[in-house]
């Protein structure tokens, strides 16, 4: 029992850090809302799948960027994509990512120099997704447990 | 014999007669300036040329002057005396020697005639004895024999006479003497033929040719020369005396009679320029007596404009003193005119080259300057890289866990990061202001926002004990446009400069709304709006004040006064009184003029940075936004810095249209103004990203940025900065209450601006108020993570009022849309959308407590199921989306892309369609316009162009349907993440009926089946 409220404590106090510390906002909330006893895991399967296609979309991207001639729509259309689904799931600072880098992209054109923006927003985008993935998984874990737990 | 002595004298006369009278070189043949061809007997060569005689005109009285006193003449006439003189002493020497011959010839016959008598005298003696005296004349004959031979060919008959008769007798005596009787005859004879032919010789003399007549035949043969040479020379040849009277002139083109130029001079003939210098050229050389040239350009009546070189050569007589002169001149105005054509080609030439080499050194340093701006530029970027890296990487480590005192060192390390990134750009952006490639963007930003942060920024980094402040003025907009990043260059460069000349006291910035200092009637259209109020100095805030309020539709009116008291303003209680009569007004206006602003207005903010530092000495002033210049050297050793802050500062102000001033006192302090035109738009486009005003983490600013009128960091120490900012803090506290209220006010006004942009504007500051106010309360409650009760108040309150914002500003546009649609006979649930309007009006003014039940209420249960359809390439939305609208009550059909979608249409009628805007193979966009094209007439021609190919069998359902446009029309929703303004107006232009912003909620598809689905 004690184990329990622990875990749910635990629960509790990471959920509010992600949501303090930007990682998710109120969109994750709603697919949280989403979830009832007809879709136990509507949220981690909504985010398993996010999960893939963001690695493919970053791989993409990365990719896209390692070209002689860096085709800024193709890397534009991938963020595009990048920032919907982050948005849909409530991801907030991948989002305000890939709006940033979006900007860079747009500018690209004009700018030499936001190439190199590019790159430390692809940079930041691998590093916010892999421990927004981190955090999420630990987040998923405790759940389990407290599920496990028969919570 | 006799003509060759004649030329040859003839050549000698000429050289002596017209020595200099030519030009010296013209003469090929050295030593002969004057070759006269040896006639030929009768033969004349000139015989057949023309010779105009009149164009010498001679005063022959001077000539025979000339030929008596001046030396050339008299010589001139010796040789000609001479001459004739040796032709008479040879004639008299030929006859003598004739007759010397004929009396030779005589004598010798005397001679003769006497031997013949002595040999008949000795022959008889010496038949008497034989004694033969030798005569003395033996001697003389001897004589004889010295005779010239050439007197051989006289022929003297010297036979012996021969006697035929007997030698001795009477006969032969007789005989003899006969014979002797006949030479002796003959003889005389020759004699008489001889002096026959000595008289006619006489004659002969006597009738050869005159030497006058001789001579004068040559002159006219030298004469006609002269004419024929000097034909078609334009020369003129003259002689003048002593006064300069001409007293011969030879002018092949006469253009004067005689009369008027002998015995006159170069002034009294004509008039014109250079006629004067000419005469006081002779009159010079005539005085040195010293031939000279010169070159004279005349400008009279008689000839025109000509230039003429002229020689001049003075007349000596025989004592030595100067005469006369004699000159010629020759029309060389040609010859003057291509050397002066020559000369000026010349000198464009030269002009020419002196440019080309102005030119090369300028292409030179320009290539130096480019190759030096290159460089720098490389440099830079070679820097940025690595160091965006580290600062990229204290970004991200900023946001894992780490304790407070390390958030700060980051956060410090990230601002210094910043600084040198900001250097860099710096040099890059002069770089690029100087060779005009700078380019400005107009984006919205909030001044206020920037001031704070600026002073933020700086406070963070502030190693002194300084006050940093900031005062807005209420007059200025909340949100401008501009080029934020330049401007947020221009104050930190500012601020940091006042901050490092700053060592006690304060460092401030003020910020208010100055009258266009080109125009001042600039806001003439505000000051109708409100014509109590009319000073300037109020323009600013009446014209924020009327934007906000003229933006309110009618049926907002009662609310919106309520709130707008509440709202920015609240600060200014006085001002509540006038502004409810004139609102009003307005919103009565509103009906009559649709826009009564136009998009862009121009306002004028002015930026007082003020220090109270170690000032700048006046003699400084001048150079103080100069590059690379600073006050002196000590301070540059002092304090640092390149120089080249101002210099940027300066450039990038009078870019934007503006001016930087500075005024100081020195010990005082020193204050930086700039003064900018800022656009202020009703349209509201670029909101979508309200981070980009600001840096990722600094949503605390966002909403307190709206009104905020005065910032102030105290000084504190490094460490404590944050942590006891707890003044400020409860002033946020303070203000996020009517913060929020001011928002939503001010996200009412979208809906009438346009009807571009305002949805996702609203909905993204909606979420970055809520932000906000979780974020707000982050220090409070960072001592422990435990919920406060309160803060869940104010998040839920934040949360409401988004969902209220998004039900309220979702009806007016709407409106709109169904305004525009109500032609083409669009039957929507019109009728449903007043009452629920209300509806939700209601709820919002009960704020208390609805966080929940709004999100169950209002949702229309529908008996039949409706068919809906989800286009969506993105797996995540569409699982969300499916799951949202399951929960709502709603199973969907998905396609993943544009083609699909008009597939799926050909299949089946949709009750409402979500359409994502950015798709593989094809966008929602096209797809939304071959749905409406089919809906239209009736057939999918246009899907079939676009390389749809039309399923068979749906050929029947089709037939079913008739071939007449379907009477009803799908609703169509654009689902876009891309809230650009543009591509709002894009999905009402491509025949979308509404769009909701990603990511989609459950409280927005709520309303969207409300609206759609009746």
């Amino acid at each position: 029992m004690d184990a329990m409220s622990q875990l749910r404590r635990q629960l509790h106090e990471h959920t509010a850090y992600l949501r303090k510390e930007g990682f998710l906002d109120d969109q994750f909330e709603q697919l949280q809302k989403l979830q009832d006893e007809n879709s136990p895991d509507f949220v981690v399967e909504v985010v398993s799948i996010f999960f893939e296609d963001s690695e493919k979309l970053l791989n993409n991207m990365a990719r896209a960027l390692e070209q002689k001639i860096v085709d800024f729509k193709q890397v534009d259309a991938h963020v595009h994509q990048f920032k919907g689904s982050s948005a849909s799931i409530g991801a907030m600072r991948v989002k305000n990512v890939c709006i940033e880098f979006r900007n860079y992209c747009e500018a690209q054109n004009v700018e030499e120099l936001f190439g190199c923006r590019c790159f430390r927003c692809i940079q930041k985008l691998q590093y916010e997704y892999a421990l927004l993935k981190n955090q999420l998984e630990y987040l998923f874990r405790v759940e389990q447990q407290i599920r496990a737990a028969g919570g | 014999m006799v003509p060759e002595m004649e030329s040859g004298h003839i050549e000698e006369m000429e050289i002596e007669v017209l020595p200099s009278m030519w030009p010296e070189d013209i003469g090929t043949d050295a030593g002969k300036q004057f070759n006269v061809e040896k006639p030929k007997g009768d033969q004349d060569m000139l015989e057949e040329v023309t010779i105009i005689d009149d164009a010498t005109i001679v005063d022959f009285k001077r000539l025979l002057e000339l030929t008596n006193y001046t030396e050339t003449g008299s010589s001139q006439l010796a040789y000609l005396v001479k001459h004739w003189e040796y032709k008479q002493a040879n004639a008299v020497r030929l006859l003598r020697e004739e007759l010397d011959i004929l009396s030779k010839q005589r004598e010798e016959v005397e001679l003769k005639k006497l031997e013949i008598l002595e040999e008949h005298r000795f022959e008889e003696e010496r038949y008497g004895g034989d004694k033969r005296p030798i005569s003395i004349l033996d001697e003389v004959y001897d004589l004889w024999q010295d005779v010239p031979r050439r007197k051989n060919d006289v022929i003297i008959q010297n036979k012996r006479v021969e006697i035929e008769a007997e030698y001795d007798t009477v006969v032969y005596w007789k005989q003899r003497a006969m014979h002797l009787e006949k030479l002796l005859e003959a003889s005389i004879q020759r004699e008489q033929i001889l002096i026959e032919k000595l008289e006619e010789s006489i004659k002969d003399l006597e009738r050869q040719s005159s030497p006058v007549e001789e001579l004068s035949q040559i002159l006219k043969r030298a004469d006609n020369f002269l004419h024929f040479v000097l034909q078609n020379a334009p020369v003129v040849i003259g002689h003048q005396d002593k006064e300069l009277r001409y007293r011969f002139i030879y002018n092949h083109f006469p253009s004067l009679h005689e009369d008027d130029i002998i015995g006159r001079t170069d002034v009294e003939i004509f008039t014109g320029a250079g006629v004067k210098e000419s005469q006081d050229f002779k009159r010079e050389v005539l005085e040195k007596g010293l031939p000279a040239k010169r070159e004279i350009t005349f400008e009279t009546e008689l000839f025109g404009s000509k230039t003429f070189l002229i020689y001049v050569e003075p007349v000596f007589s025989k004592a030595g003193e100067t005469i006369g002169i004699n000159y010629m001149g020759m029309d060389v105005t040609d010859q003057v005119r291509k050397r002066e054509r020559m000369a000026k080609l010349r000198e464009e030439i030269a002009v020419q080259k002196a440019k080309e080499t102005e030119l090369n050194k300028t292409i030179h340093i320009t290539e130096e300057t480019m190759r030096a701006k290159q460089m720098l530029a490389t440099m830079s970027h070679e820097i940025r890289s690595p160091l965006s890296g580290v600062v990229s990487m204290a970004e991200i480590l900023s946001t894992t866990r780490v304790d407070q005192e390390q958030r700060q060192l980051l956060d410090c390390m990230l601002s210094s990061g910043d600084l040198v990134l900001q250097l860099i750009n710096d040099i890059l952006d002069l770089s690029k202001v100087e060779s005009g490639v700078m380019k400005l963007e107009a984006t919205k930003f909030r001044p206020r926002q920037v001031v704070k942060h600026v002073l933020q920024t700086a406070a963070a980094s502030l190693q002194k004990i300084l006050t940093l402040e900031g005062h807005v003025a209420d007059d200025v907009p909340i949100e401008v446009i501009g080029d934020v990043l330049r401007i947020r260059q221009i104050l930190t460069n500012l601020i940091s400069n006042a901050i490092k000349f700053t060592h006690e006291g304060k460092v401030g910035i003020n910020l208010y709304v100055v009258p266009d200092p080109s125009s001042v009637k600039g806001e003439g259209c505000h000051q109708k709006l409100t014509a109590d109020e009319s000073t300037f100095s109020e323009n600013g805030r009446k014209e924020e004040k009327c934007l906000s309020t003229s933006r309110t539709t009618g049926d907002w009116k009662g609310t919106h006064g309520q709130r707008h008291i509440e709202g920015p303003c609240q600060n200014h209680p006085s001002s509540d009184e006038p502004r409810t009569p004139y609102k009003s007004k307005v919103s009565v206006d509103r009906d009559n003029e649709e826009q009564p602003h136009s998009p862009e207005t121009k306002v004028w903010i002015r930026c007082d940075v003020y220090d109270t530092g170690i000032g700048i000495p006046e003699n400084a002033l001048p150079t103080l936004f100069k590059k690379y210049m600073q006050v002196s050297a000590d301070h540059a050793r002092k304090y640092g810095g390149t120089g080249l802050g101002l210099a940027i500062c300066k450039q990038l102000v009078e870019l934007m249209g503006g001016h930087l001033t500075v005024s100081s006192q020195e010990h005082c302090g020193s204050t930086f103004t700039f003064v900018l035109p800022y656009k202020v738009s009703t349209t509201s486009d670029n909101s979508d990203d309200p981070d980009e005003l600001s840096d990722m983490a600094d949503h605390n600013a966002a909403t307190d940025e709206a009104t905020e009128r005065f910032f102030q960091f105290q000084p504190r120490t490094l460490g404590s900065l944050f942590s006891s900012n707890g003044s400020s803090r409860t002033n946020m506290g303070y203000t996020r209450s009517h913060k929020l209220n001011g928002f939503s006010d001010n996200s009412y006004s979208f809906p009438s601006n346009s009807v571009r942009s305002k949805e996702t504007a609203s909905v993204e500051e909606a979420c970055s108020v809520v932000d906000d106010a979780e974020t707000l309360r982050q220090p409070e409650s960072s001592s422990s993570h435990s919920p406060d009760p309160a803060n869940q108040d104010a998040v839920c309150r934040g949360k409401l009022c988004q969902d209220d914002t998004n039900s309220q500003f979702q009806n007016p546009i709407i409106d709109s849309t169904h305004h525009k649609e109500a032609n083409r006979e669009v039957v929507v649930a019109a009728k449903t959308r007043e009452p629920q309007g209300t509806c939700q009006r209601q709820e919002k003014s009960d704020i208390s407590s609805r966080c929940v039940s709004n999100s169950s209420t209002g949702v229309p249960k529908s008996t039949i199921k409706p068919k809906i359809l989800l286009v969506e390439d993105n797996k995540t939305i569409v699982m969300v989306t499916q799951s949202m609208m399951k929960l709502l009550g709603h199973s969907i059909d998905v396609v993943n892309n544009g083609v699909e979608a008009v597939c799926a249409v050909q299949h089946h009628n949709y009750d409402l369609i979500f359409m994502d805007v950015c798709m593989p193979v094809m966008d929602g966009l096209q797809a939304t316009r071959l749905i409406r094209s089919f809906e239209e007439t009736g057939n999918w021609d246009a899907a079939v162009k676009a390389g749809i190919e039309q399923a068979v069998f749906l050929d029947s359902l089709q037939n079913d349907m008739g071939s007449t446009p379907s009477a009803k029309r799908m609703p169509i929703i654009a689902m876009t993440a891309n809230a650009l303004a543009e591509s709002a107006d894009e999905c009402l232009a491509n025949g979308m009926d509404s769009f909701v912003s990603k990511p989609v909620t459950l409280q927005k598809l709520k309303e969207c089946l409300a609206k759609y689905l009746p």
